[in-house]
């Protein structure tokens, strides 16, 4: 068996099987270093997959060899291998930090089924982006949420929020999911196949009620997987009360992977000859506009700093939105651009939250006192991915939002390209104020007498210091990944434009 | 205009079901109470795709006309399989009267998986049509629609017109379930027939495939409802499973935690929690 045949699946496919084993090792530290094996395993695998795609093209690979419409394909191609990439690569970043800070937050006997469904959640979200089927995605995708529930209500130890918290993402994840499957069920009626391209095919000239309810259903359950601003109810707290390393997963993987499953639904399966599809773009430009400067003004009052990123979470969005709504190579591949920037910040910022919370027990802004002093590494680490998200120069967030803008100037909009910039300017601005809050009260607040510091082991602050080195790096050589994320916006537009 | 009502009457159950799942989870405060509401929504939608799949006349897709084939085999896989054809084979008796048939050997259930589509492709088509146009001139013989396409489409047009032209949609874009682009006649195609199994001696093979062709031409005369939509809701239903056991066992813990499962209480004790007053931030007393 020829290992670079088998690549498209072997990323899915190794973590769902060794989720299952790492139920069954023993409690305490082999099932961290099991799944964090299988997630840089993945990772390698994963870059394989990349280079391979750069070089070949698009890779299909029929599971079974059942041919393509009739058997489900998995189909790799530019913008699949990057965000498959970017999951794996957040995975194997995250799953290190993870050790520590789980031994803390989570009860002893629950390891082995922490990282289980870890690992699960890693394989869904994995699988949501590899497959090329319609309904496969919502399978994977209901294979990642689910087991994201009980991550979520892991936090219970630490809060007993979480369980609320778990339990209200629970709900309005299932509808989401549901609405998927109803608007899938109309498409199916409508072509009579599930396959996205040739759903595409299919889909071509074909405008009529069942097609568009069928739209509707879609994008609104996507909507809710992927915290568009008035449906993102569950977000701020799911983020806020689930375990650290948790948060810094999901934030940086799971409402990415819908975003892509959204850009592959808007473009590639409908595409641009499918006339409803302006009415979407429309309301994802100005939700996304609304969302980025409603929850960035929550945001500032927050004073639970993990729950200000959260809202910040859904404010991002809201820019990959309107990058999406531009419908051009410029727009989306700023939207790409983003979704990748975004991770790295988000993920670089929550893990300094949870060496945060490690060390002093609370992520409220009071305990980010005098950190500065306390722990400079990881208050400058904070300091740098925040200066990611408000977009300073010489940060991965500057070039995304410069290519938003870039963008929203080139393209024809019913919202005037000026206030679109405006927006987005003011809404970094607002980033400026919530993170200033916070690196106001590290740097220049004196730090509180008589609390007690634990010392973050290296295990945490390595990951950390490397996920902020990667937001750098994200700013200082940008010509890679824009290049790439361009490539990937011409396959996504390319397919829709071809008839 | 009651005809039309009536005709599509799964998909008015369909259509009252969701609403009522999501205005129990909207409106009801107890959290088992909302997966009860989750439960309905779903279930509507499980209706939906079975509606979906209902093809006016059509059995449930099993191969017909495998039981001498299955003993015909070669080996004694029938026994093996034998809960399995015996499941399909009742499945036969209660929905297509055909039961003299039996699916007994497993190789013949997973070559039915493509047979029935064929027989769809072929015979399907003009066969519902007329169908349809039974029921569009008052046979209300209170059989599930053939076709989602015409028929949601049809519900939300004006009445006389969708009647109109719903046996144009149907022929046109319609009851050709995943392969209507392969018109060929000859479907069995040993790899495909193989592939489930995997692991079979050649004579085997040739065997399944003798009895495939048998079955084929057997199953050529009989119409078939589309499997696909069913294998699809299958999945889903284990899904919904699942989400009603998590979200159960969140229940569990939260009343363990919290001492209820209302979400008023709960929603006061976490406000208190995070602000210090059970109205939350600019709450009004």
């Amino acid at each position: 068996m020829n290992i670079i045949e088998q690549l498209p699946v072997l990323p899915v496919v190794l973590p769902l099987v060794a989720a299952p084993i790492c139920v069954l090792l023993p409690k305490g530290n082999l099932p961290w270093a099991f799944a964090t094996f299988i997630s840089v395993l993945t990772f390698i695998l994963s870059l394989m997959l990349l280079r391979e795609v750069h070089a070949v093209g698009v890779i299909e690979y029929q599971l079974g060899n059942w041919p393509s419409p009739y058997g489900i394909i998995y189909r790799i191609d530019m913008v699949s291998a990057l965000i498959i990439t970017l999951v794996s690569g957040i995975a194997a970043t995250v799953f290190p930090y993870a050790k520590q800070s789980v031994a803390r937050e989570i009860a002893h006997q629950q390891t082995s089924f922490f990282y289980g469904m870890m690992l699960i959640t890693f394989a869904g979200l994995l699988g949501v982006v590899a497959t090329g089927d319609a309904f496969n995605v919502f399978v994977f995708l209901e294979i990642s949420s689910l087991s994201t529930y009980t991550l979520v209500a892991m936090g219970a130890r630490q809060d007993r929020r979480a369980l609320t918290a778990a339990f209200t993402y629970l709900v309005l994840g299932t509808i989401g999911a549901t609405f998927f499957v109803i608007g899938l069920g109309l498409l199916y009626a409508a072509t009579g196949t599930l396959n996205m391209i040739d759903l595409h095919e299919r889909l071509v000239g074909m405008d009529n009620k069942v097609v568009r309810a069928g739209f509707a259903f879609i994008i609104t359950g996507f909507g809710l997987k992927l915290a568009m601003f008035p449906l993102h109810r569950w977000l701020p707290d799911a983020y806020t009360f689930a375990p650290s390393a948790v948060t810094s997963f999901l934030a940086a993987t799971a409402t990415k992977v819908a975003v892509y499953v959204m850009l592959r639904f808007v473009f590639t399966v409908f595409g641009f000859s499918f006339v409803f599809l302006d009415v979407a773009l429309t309301f994802f430009i100005i939700l996304g506009l609304a969302g980025m400067f409603i929850a960035s003004l929550v945001a500032v009052f927050r004073d639970d700093v993990k729950q200000m990123l959260a809202y910040s979470s859904v404010a991002q969005i809201g820019y990959m939105l309107v990058g999406i709504s531009f419908a051009t190579v410029e727009g989306v591949s700023a939207a790409l651009v983003h979704v990748f920037n975004h991770a790295l910040m988000k993920a670089a910022l929550f893990m300094a939250v949870g060496a945060v919370f490690y060390a002093i027990g609370s992520h409220r802004i009071s305990a980010f006192r005098g950190l500065g002093k306390t722990m400079p590494f990881t208050a400058a680490c904070f300091v740098v991915a925040g200066l990611s998200l408000v977009g300073v120069p010489f940060t991965g967030g500057f070039v995304s939002k410069y290519l938003l803008i870039d963008g929203a100037f080139s393209a024809v909009l019913d919202v005037p390209s000026l206030v679109i910039v405006l927006m987005i300017v003011a809404s970094s601005l607002l980033a400026v104020a919530y993170i200033g809050r916070v690196v106001y009260e590290m740097y220049l607040a004196e730090p509180v007498e008589g609390v007690k510091v634990d010392r973050v082991p290296l295990g945490m602050l390595i990951p950390l210091g490397f996920m902020t080195a990667a937001n750098v790096y994200a700013g200082l050589d940008a010509e890679g990944l824009t290049t790439y994320a361009r490539r990937a916006a011409d396959i996504l537009l390319g397919v829709g434009m071809a008839e | 205009m009651i005809d039309f009502i009536l005709a599509r009457y799964n998909y008015w159950i369909v259509i009252i079901l969701m609403l009522t799942g999501l205005y129990i989870v909207y409106s009801r405060g107890n959290l088992v109470k909302t997966v009860i509401g989750l439960n309905v929504f779903q279930t509507s939608v499980f209706i939906f795709y079975i509606t979906l799949g209902k093809v006016v006349g059509g059995t449930a897709p099993i191969l017909l006309g495998a039981h001498s084939a299955g003993h015909g085999g070669p080996s004694a896989r029938g026994a093996t399989g034998g809960d399995h054809g015996d499941g399909h084979g009742a499945d036969g008796h209660d929905t297509g009267g055909h039961g003299e048939d039996h699916a007994a050997d497993p190789h013949q259930a997973a070559s039915s998986h493509e047979a029935p589509v064929h027989a769809d492709v072929q015979h399907g088509t003009p066969l519902t049509e007329e169908e349809a146009l039974e029921v569009l001139s008052g046979q209300m013989s209170n059989s599930l629609e053939p076709n989602a396409a015409g028929d949601v489409s049809g519900q939300s047009d004006v009445p006389a017109e969708s009647l109109h032209d719903f046996s144009e949609i149907d022929a046109s874009n319609s009851l050709t379930p995943q392969m209507p682009d392969t018109h060929e006649p000859a479907p069995v195609d040993p790899g495909i027939t193989i592939t489930p199994g995997g692991h079979e001696t050649a004579a085997d093979q040739q065997a399944v495939l003798d009895a495939g062709h048998e079955a084929m031409t057997h199953a050529a005369e009989v119409v078939y409802s589309n499997p696909l939509p069913h294998v699809l809701i299958l999945t889903a239903i284990v899904v919904g499973v699942a989400t009603t056991a998590v979200g159960l066992a969140l229940a569990v813990r939260i009343r363990e935690a919290y001492g209820t499962i209302e979400e008023d209480a709960l929603e006061r004790m976490d406000n208190e929690a995070a602000t210090g007053s059970p109205t939350g931030e600019g709450g009004k007393a």
